[in-house]
């Protein structure tokens, strides 16, 4: 199942990021996960929280630059090889990993990823016929 | 000759567009007439002009010919701004019922009055201007040029009004407010700067509201800035409706200086107030017809402030073919760009224009955008500063810098030099008049 995440862009200057996080818990949106790719001029903030779209939506009204795309969140086993041993399905189907972060919370002993494939559907085909655990919105978040 | 009196579109009788249609040759008769006398005007009252004639020998009884006005200088924004604020007035305060005054971005601001006289015939040029564009009583139009000391919004307000329709003087700004008005008072046609109509269609999407099902707009008149056919192109897909380019210059009277008919192929210049000229920027010597040029205007009419021979600045062409719609006035040139916009860098000279259209390969909208120049041990240097849009943003840094990379690539196609791109947060461009500042040139600013 897939989860909707926001990327919001940030130009790389002091205080950006602290800003964007005040916006947001003013508006009492509640983060579950953030994580910051940079190159040396910008940032793409991705961040996951129970309701993308009211998300999303203060964001823009707060003047930044955001948009939504799928992500998938998957268990994976905490030991050594866990990590390797679901790449290797999505490598025997020729999928490409666009980007991946873990995700803040950990499911029992195991740790949650958040993966972007250049194909989502083959992706998630692929993991649920090898039986990884893809969480949904309701395990991450809570109903 | 009688079937131009009529209006193009439906056939209701226009008293004010009929002299649209008047003879060439009477045309010319009446701008010769006009012509004398403003020089004359001039002479009499405003004594910079009167200093500049005598300067060069010349008197007003040396213009015999259109052609004579060659004989007169040349007059410029600087002139303005150095008999601020009512220097070059041709009448006394009492005759004045209007002031308007453009703000300085650099400087003093510039100041401009208007008689009782002035104000009919500006209201006259509004109302021919919004029937060539097919506007009419019953149009309920949404004027979202600013009110206040800029020309655009009163300007247009009295035309809107002189022509029986319903002017809602709603000025610039809170684009969701914009919309709403729009939606709820069945607003059928509008004016407005190009970039702040793109930006309005982009804020009605994210509204939700779907300009061609949910709104009644059909036309719009668009002007205070120059903008491309391909901005054109975008607002008709987007929003369906019409497009028309305005022209004006508070300095000339503000917006009815010239005007695009239905036929979308040049702005109409309204002769018999306004004498135009196109000449080589660099040497002041005429160009022929079709060619381009700086446009200098002079004033026919006008008593409180009458100019002669401006120089725009502008950049256009005069279009010597006649216009389909059968009107006599002759035709200018969207104006592409600016001849003061205009920098040279590294020995080539750069309009923001080019970068526009750079810009525009790459993008549907033109985003907000800003040169910066500057210079470091001795080498010019110039940055592209682009605001990044939701619609622009991937999740994805490789796709960013892809983006970063085919703006550079677009700009240096066009320019032939090289440009840092860097992108930046929206709305952190400075905006000035809802206009962007475009060139920001810090290359004499101590590093
Ligand atoms: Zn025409």
């Amino acid at each position: 199942m897939k989860i909707r995440q926001i990327s919001v862009f940030l130009e790389n200057r002091p205080g950006r990021l602290s800003a964007l996080c005040r916006t947001l818990a003013d508006a009492g949106v509640n983060l579950s996960t953030l994580t910051l790719a940079e190159t040396g001029e910008f940032g793409l903030l991705r961040l996951m929280t129970a309701d993308p779209d009211k998300a999303k939506q203060v964001i823009e009204q707060a003047g930044y630059a955001a948009t939504a795309t799928e992500v998938v969140a998957l268990q994976v086993p905490d030991r050594p090889g866990g990590l390797a041993s679901v790449l290797r399905v999505l490598e025997t189907h020729n999928i490409s990993v666009e980007y991946m972060y873990a995700f803040a919370m950990r499911a029992g002993g195991d740790a949650v990823m958040v993966f972007r494939f250049d194909d989502m559907d083959r992706a998630l085909a692929a993991l649920q016929a090898a039986g990884v655990n893809v969480f949904t919105p309701v395990d991450l978040f809570g109903a | 000759m009688i079937r131009n009196l009529w209006n193009d579109l439906d056939g209701t009788f226009f008293p004010e567009s009929a002299l649209d249609y008047m003879p060439a040759d009477r045309l010319r008769e009446v701008q010769l007439q006009r012509l004398k006398a403003a020089t004359a005007l001039a002479y009499d009252r405003v004594p910079l002009f009167r200093e500049r004639m005598d300067a060069r020998g010349a008197k007003p009884g040396d213009v015999h010919r259109l052609e004579d006005v060659c004989l007169l200088p040349f007059s410029i924004k600087n002139d303005l701004r150095d008999k601020y604020p009512y220097g070059l007035f041709a009448v006394p305060m009492s005759e004045v019922v209007r002031l308007h005054a453009s703000s300085g971005t650099t400087g003093k601001p510039i100041v401009v009055g208007y008689t009782a006289e002035d104000m009919e015939v500006w209201k006259q040029v509004i109302m021919r201007t919004l029937y060539a564009a097919g506007y009419s009583r019953g149009d309920v139009v949404q004027n979202m040029f600013g009110y206040g000391l800029f020309t655009g919004g009163l300007g247009l307000h009295s035309g809107i009004e002189g022509i029986g329709a319903t002017v809602i003087p709603i000025s610039g700004g809170n684009s969701e407010r914009q919309v709403m008005v729009m939606k709820d008072f069945g607003v059928t046609a509008v004016c407005s700067t190009p970039s702040y109509f793109i930006h309005l269609i982009e804020v009605a999407a994210k509204l939700g509201i779907d300009f061609k099902r949910d709104l009644k707009v059909k036309r719009g008149v668009f002007g205070a800035e120059p903008w491309t056919d391909r901005m054109r192109q975008y607002i008709e897909t987007a929003s369906g409706i019409k497009a028309y380019d305005i022209y004006g210059l508070s300095e000339i009277i503000g917006p009815g200086v010239a005007s695009e008919c239905t036929c979308q192929s040049g702005l109409h210049v309204f002769e018999d107030h306004f004498l135009m000229e196109i000449v080589d920027p660099a040497t002041l010597e005429p160009v022929p017809d079709g060619s381009e040029g700086e446009l200098v205007i002079t004033t026919l009419s006008k008593q409180a402030m009458p100019v002669i021979r401006y120089r725009t600045r502008d950049i256009t062409a005069i279009e010597p073919r006649p216009c389909a719609c059968g009107r006599n006035l002759r035709r200018i040139r969207r104006i592409s760009r600016r001849s003061d916009d205009m920098f040279i860098i590294r020995g080539v000279n750069v309009y923001p224009s080019q970068i526009e259209t750079a810009l525009l390969r790459t993008e549907a909208s033109l985003p907000h955008y800003q040169i910066v120049l500057t210079r470091k041990s001795g080498l010019d240097r110039m940055e592209v500063r682009v605001e990044v849009t939701g619609e622009m943003l991937s999740d994805r840094l490789s796709e960013m810098e892809g983006l970063q990379r085919r703006f550079a690539r677009s700009i240096e196609q066009i320019t032939s030099l090289h440009t840092d791109v860097t992108l930046v947060q929206p709305g952190t461009i400075p905006r000035s008049e809802g206009k962007a500042r475009r060139v920001l040139d810090n290359r004499n600013e101590p590093v």
